[in-house]
């Protein structure tokens, strides 16, 4: 029996997903002995017109990490969904925008005058901007479409499954990968982590107290961290609370605090509202104007709060 | 651009033991304000989770108003005081989002208030019309496809 066959690719990410899949170190020659990788633009040298030879349905899994900004990314996001059998959305961006959709907190013009014009390494007197279609001697010269948003791959193709962290961890993308190749599959649409909060799972938990009153916020870089107590009960934002568990804690045993990167529950749709809602109420008082001194405290609670899922929140950008 | 024939669309979740009576006054009172209001009645007003809010505004909204027992009488003790603090913290990070503070307001109105129920909703009326429509679903969505 033919081995199956396996792609790997990238959109809007910063490598981190990939590194992922080398850090699976002696696991990985178990997987490239169950499967036939076709496609790794990081890793192997095929190109885009080898994936447009192979018939539709050929690849039983494809692997996409990122999210969507280009109007390439769709287009071999799209190639991509059309030749496999099975699309899993691979980390925080493909799932549920990631880092890159803080972009979405600014707009595309603001973007491209940072990136070619105020940045202070940019000398750009005459104020070229990277254009869509370029005209020379009856030639083309072109560059893929910016999206005005950064989006999550399930807003361009239909997604079988989500693998969630930045970046996924080793032992959930082997269960994934084995669960595959036998066949066990969750229903379709399932995040493949444990559906209950990081909280759930966390060792501090278990001596925070019944009720936690928050009289002051802090910040990680100006604050001794306590390696025991539960981040929430030292005034630190832990997104713990609102967050899938999976991950093995990673952040917490290294003594920080949750930032979000896998996403809500399956009951959640929106972590921000969701985390916002539960942190606001426990602000240790009723007074209109400490209350207000409190909340002045967190210098940016869309960034805090959606830092991995504004793309996927129910307002997904700013206006 | 300011078009004072633009009628918003503002949904209001209610507390019900004080605010919705409240608006029960003002109608039985035959006070007449606005009818750009639409009621949603709730238990009490710290069971407006921000998300409500925020899927308020993603799905047409113009405006958010939560009303809720003045403070010191919630029927649940601490209610509105949570409603108050989720209330500012959310206006805050709304504002990142790009919302102006305007179009989302929290108000207590007790049960013998018809009166001020009828005036505070005039007046969130009045300004969010100036404000004009948010029209959250037309926002950057044409530029991909
Ligand atoms: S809030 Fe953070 S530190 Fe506290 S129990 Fe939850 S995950 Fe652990
Ligand atoms: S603790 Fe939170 S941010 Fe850290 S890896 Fe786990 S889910 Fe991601
Ligand atoms: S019961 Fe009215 S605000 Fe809580």
């Amino acid at each position: 029996m033919p081995k199956p066959k396996v792609a790997f690719y990238w959109n809007a990410s910063c490598g981190g997903c990939e590194e992922a899949v080398v850090d699976l170190n002696e696991k990985i020659l178990d997987v490239v002995a169950a499967v036939d990788i076709v496609f790794w633009p990081v890793a192997l040298d095929f190109k885009r017109k080898d994936v447009e030879a192979m018939p539709d349905g050929s690849i039983a899994v494809s692997f996409i990490n990122g999210a969507i900004r280009l109007s390439e990314q769709q287009e071999m996001t799209e190639m991509l969904r059309r030749k496999s059998g099975l699309v899993v959305a691979f980390g925080s961006c493909a799932h549920l925008g990631g880092i890159p959709g803080l972009a979405n907190f600014t707009t595309k013009e603001k973007i491209f005058q940072r990136a070619y014009q105020l940045s202070p390494s940019t000398m750009n007197s005459e104020g070229t901007y990277p254009i869509e279609l370029y005209q020379s001697d009856g030639h083309d010269l072109t560059l893929p479409r910016f999206f005005d948003q950064v989006l999550p791959l399930d807003r361009i193709i239909d997604v079988d499954y989500y693998l969630p962290g930045c970046p996924p961890p080793v032992d959930l993308i082997v269960a994934a990968v084995m669960a595959i190749l036998k066949g066990e599959l969750p229903p379709k649409g399932a995040v493949l982590s444990p559906n209950k909060a990081l909280c759930e799972s966390c060792e501090r938990n278990a001596a925070k107290p019944e009720k936690l009153a928050i009289k002051e916020i802090k910040r990680v870089h100006q604050t001794e961290l306590d390696a025991e107590k539960c981040f929430l009960e030292q005034g630190i934002v832990c997104l713990g609370p609102a967050t899938r568990s999976g991950c093995g804690e990673r952040c917490i045993s290294a003594n920080m605090p949750c930032r979000g990167c896998f996403g809500p529950t399956d009951q959640v749709k929106d972590q921000g509202a969701k985390f916002l809602s539960s942190f606001a109420s426990l602000l240790d008082t009723n007074d209109e104007t400490e209350i207000q001194k409190l909340v002045d405290t967190i210098v940016d609670p869309a960034g805090t709060f959606y830092r991995f899922s504004a793309p996927v929140s129910y307002l997904r950008h700013s206006k | 651009m300011f078009d004072k024939n633009f009628e918003p669309k503002i949904v209001g979740f209610l507390c019900r033991w004080c605010s919705y009576q409240g608006a029960d006054l003002a109608g039985t009172s035959r006070l007449e304000y606005p009818p750009n209001l639409t009621p949603i009645r709730v238990m009490c007003s710290g069971r407006v989770d921000p998300s409500f809010v925020m899927r308020a505004f993603a799905q047409g909204a113009d405006g958010v108003m939560i009303f809720g027992c003045h403070p010191g009488d919630c029927h649940y003790q601490e209610g509105n005081y949570k409603a108050l603090r989720r209330y500012t913290m959310l206006k805050k990070m709304l504002k990142q989002f790009g919302i102006e503070e305007g179009r989302f307001r929290l108000e207590w109105v007790s049960a013998a208030e018809g009166e001020r129920f009828a005036r505070v909703v005039a007046k969130a009326t009045e300004e969010i019309r100036e404000l004009g429509p948010l029209n959250w679903s037309k926002v950057r969505e044409a530029q991909y496809a």
